[in-house]
């Protein structure tokens, strides 16, 4: 849909560092190696009805 | 109310009602276990055979019809509405609650939450609250039309807690009018259009003016109606970042776009001692009573006499008419072509204005009648 995804950053369960990861990568915190990451919110605009 | 035997009744003097169904005709009678004579005698020729008319004419509408303002403050009005049937009152009711017009909180643009308070219940918080925005200078935003300055108004809003800050609580104080729309840019599908750089980016409305250029909005014309109501509460590292679009609804299609917080009437009571009630008796009325309607009074030579000093306060209860023979002594009625009608505005217009836009909404309604008829 985009011309240029946007990078998408995980925050590490760990010590909440931001990482971007692209595919291939190994999913570690580049900061403390821990390997959970949880994907961030991303700016993309939701809509909600407000009732 | 005594009965009288028919055969121990006085001639009726022709033209004239005796006092009996008089009363039955203009009170509601509340006995100690269920009211009667409640409803209104519609059908014209009810009373013939005593040769009275009681069909409905407009002239005597128009001079027994009678508005009396009781309180008016900024958002309440408390008024008596006299002459009027219930069936009128009532349509004036419900065409407050459902279907005189405001300005509430539609859509909710989210571009980040990160708060405990999940995103569709935040967008159903904003909803609620209170716009201070006329409607009537609004038109409604039907499915196919764009947003314009004519039919939405924005708001935004955006904060955040710095990590190591203390919680903070989001107050309604933080919205902030955007009087020329939306500031999120559509994403569109075609790189293309981002070359073209001197047209302005489109955003989620197209105003093609300001809102504070119009001249029906001065600057302080819109805002909100409180400043102090609770939206979320946001934690170190917590963000909110959102656009909340408002436009012209109904009551009838949600509650939040109802103007008042209710409306309602009462009838007006009456209290009526059948007979002198004295002394003791006087002192055990006046206690009986949570609201205090009864006073006493000195007749002299150390009698003192029950009166009747605020029947307007009555709740019919019935307290007074509870136990032995109170029944006899105490007559409750209620006047049925007199309402004690009560208008809490929310906040979008004054109460009294809302009377006459509700009054506005029933001669549209009546002039719709007459067209599909004719």
């Amino acid at each position: 849909m985009d011309s240029q995804p946007e990078p998408v950053s995980y925050i590490c369960g760990d010590c909440g560092m931001e990482n971007t990861l692209k595919p291939g990568d190994v999913i570690q915190c580049r900061e403390c190696g821990y390997r959970i990451l949880y994907k961030k919110r991303t700016r993309r605009i939701v809509q909600y009805e407000a009732r | 109310m005594p009965t009288v035997s028919p055969l121990e009744m006085d001639d009726v003097p022709m033209g004239q009602l005796p006092p009996h169904i008089q009363l039955q005709r203009t009170r509601v009678f509340c006995a100690s276990d269920a009211p009667t004579q409640t409803e209104n005698i519609q059908y014209s020729g009810a009373y013939a055979s005593m040769g009275v008319d009681n069909s409905f004419r407009l002239d005597d509408f128009v001079k027994n019809f009678r508005v009396e303002v009781v309180r008016l403050d900024e958002d309440d009005i408390e008024f008596d509405m006299i002459g009027i049937d219930a069936a009128l009152a009532n349509a004036f009711r419900r065409i407050l609650i459902a279907e005189v017009p405001t300005m509430a909180i539609e859509k909710v643009l989210f571009a980040n939450n990160t708060s405990v308070i999940p995103d569709e219940v935040l967008a159903h918080r904003l909803g609620l609250i209170p716009i201070k925005a006329d409607p009537r200078l609004f038109e409604y935003m039907s499915e196919n039309d764009t947003p314009n300055e004519k039919n939405t108004i924005v708001f935004k809003l955006h904060v955040q807690c710095k990590r190591g800050d203390p919680r903070i609580t989001v107050k309604s104080d933080q919205l902030e009018w955007l009087p020329n729309g939306s500031e999120f840019q559509l994403v569109t599908d075609n790189s293309t259009s981002n070359s073209n750089s001197n047209s302005k980016p489109k955003t989620y409305t197209s105003f093609s003016r300001s809102q504070t250029s119009l001249p029906e909005f001065s600057e302080d014309s819109i805002a909100l109606k409180h400043n102090d109501i609770t939206i979320a509460k946001l934690g170190p590292g917590q963000e909110i970042e959102l656009e909340a679009h408002a436009v012209k609804g109904v009551g009838k299609t949600h509650a939040k776009w109802s103007p008042v917080a209710t409306a309602w009437y009462r009838m007006l009571p009456e209290v009526v001692l059948l007979e002198n009630v004295e002394d003791e008796k006087a002192e055990e009325l006046v206690k009986k009573c949570p609201v205090n309607v009864f006073d006493i009074e000195d007749v002299g030579e150390g009698k003192r006499r029950a009166t009747v000093a605020r029947p307007r306060a009555c709740t019919l209860c019935r307290e007074c008419i509870r136990g032995d023979d109170w029944e006899n002594r105490v007559a409750l009625r209620r006047v049925k072509n007199h309402f004690i009608f009560t208008i809490e505005s929310s906040g979008a217009l004054p109460p009294e204005v809302l009377f006459t836009e509700a009054v506005k909404v029933l001669e549209s309604k009546c002039e719709q009648v007459i067209s599909d008829l004719s």
